[in-house]
């Protein structure tokens, strides 16, 4: 019951996958899939946003009760959540309204602020990996340089061929590195989906009885 | 003092209490980062209300009477026992359930992944670029095959695909970089001309 039944669901169910994806029948492709599934799937699903709400909401109170290093700043955390869903269910999600306000005047300059941070960040990564000074790292730097001055007008104006040697760059060694990462990565995914339909890999059940 | 300009000073504040971890960490920074975090949340948890659990879960329940939708919808209450102690395991039943497209997962990923990626490497050398993709392609797979140890000619064969990752890393730490510039130069741009510009 604890454990059994949800790995015979996620066999059995898997199994019918495997079907779905080569049979074009009516009743795995309408009744099973489109009837049954998507539904119930999008029924269930909704339901893990509140997981997430419920996982920061415990962790904040549990810093506050300890008295956590910086736990004052997880007022702020709460006085926004609440703050921006009171917004979005009392006044509504259109455009206009203070829900959508917060989002545009709060939410999206300061995740943009935090994305824009990294530069400064890589480049210091950069300057680090340079001083590491090894081939690898002259040859990541080089090309890294290559394709960041093909991309403005400066690296025009050094060289007119600037462009092309960047396009050369992404199109050939890029896609033949991504390439072989990518079937890499393939392999290692269906071997991983393998092994979780056949119950051998089970972690994504966690621990416990 | 304009709403468009009161909503450009708020923007800036934020703006700049992010920009202010250049400096040192600092307590306008903490406090903007957790808000940031509660106004996502908040911002998600609204919209899963409105674009998911009402119209799958209320309309069709409550409104179209399809009364099977109460076994998904319990089986996602389910979700959160993930922290009860003793009722943990009940949540496996949501999880079993979106697992199952792993099923799904084996024959498309065999498909996008593989297939189609070896399709388009193994075409007609007809150019000096085609059999550099193919080379490349083949040393890097061989450079992640550890049951050969990489010595001799081989072991430098399979070193070509270090070098190629390396490009391939280079060019993509480059790609990223401009991404983060092109947001950088969009807020310098915010903060000159729709803050300061107004100000003027």
């Amino acid at each position: 019951m604890k454990k059994t039944i949800p790995l015979l669901m996620v066999i059995l169910g898997g199994l019918i996958f495997v079907t779905w994806a080569f049979s074009p029948h009516y009743y795995i492709q309408e009744v099973f899939y489109n009837q049954m599934y998507i539904p119930w799937i999008y029924a269930s699903i909704g339901f893990a946003a509140l997981l997430g709400v419920l996982s920061l909401t415990l962790m904040h109170t549990n810093k506050i009760k300890r008295r956590a290093p910086k736990w004052q700043y997880s007022y702020f955390f709460f006085a926004s959540f609440i703050a921006t869903a009171l917004a979005g269910f009392i006044g509504g999600t259109q455009k206009g309204g203070l829900f959508m306000w917060m989002f545009e005047n709060m939410q999206m300059p300061m995740s943009a602020t935090m994305f824009s941070l990294l530069a400064f960040y890589m480049a210091s990564a950069a300057y680090k990996a340079f001083r590491a000074r090894s081939p690898e790292a002259t040859v990541l730097l080089a090309a890294a340089i290559v394709v960041m001055l093909a991309q403005v007008p400066l690296g025009v104006k050094i060289s007119r061929h600037l462009p092309t040697i960047s396009q050369w760059i992404l199109d050939v060694p890029n896609l033949a590195s991504k390439r072989g990462i990518m079937l890499g990565v393939g392999l290692g995914s269906v071997a991983t989906s393998l092994k979780i339909l056949l119950g051998i890999e089970r972690s994504y059940l966690g621990g416990g009885d | 003092m304009s709403f468009e300009l009161f909503s450009n000073l708020v923007g800036a504040f934020f703006t700049l209490c992010i920009f202010s971890f250049l400096y040192k960490d600092n307590p306008f920074y903490q406090a903007a980062e957790q808000m940031l975090v509660g106004i996502s949340l908040g911002y998600g948890l609204v919209f899963s209300y409105e674009r998911v659990f009402i119209p799958y879960v209320f309309q069709t329940i409550v409104i179209k009477h399809q009364f099977i939708l109460i076994i998904p919808a319990i089986m996602g209450i389910f979700y959160l026992f993930r922290f009860s102690r003793n009722l943990a395991w009940l949540s496996r039943y949501p999880i079993a359930f979106s697992m199952m497209t792993v099923g799904m997962g084996v024959p498309m990923g065999i498909h996008a992944s593989i297939l189609v990626q070896m399709r388009q490497a193994m075409v007609p050398i007809e150019s000096v670029n085609l059999f550099l993709i193919l080379l490349g392609t083949l040393a890097v797979l061989l450079y992640f095959f550890f049951s050969k140890a990489h010595t001799g000619v081989y072991g430098k064969f399979v070193n070509v695909g270090k070098w190629y990752m390396m490009i391939g890393f280079g060019a993509s730490f480059g790609l990223t970089v401009m991404a983060r510039i092109s947001l950088l130069i969009g807020r310098i741009q915010f903060l000159v001309n729709d803050v300061f510009g107004i100000l003027k």
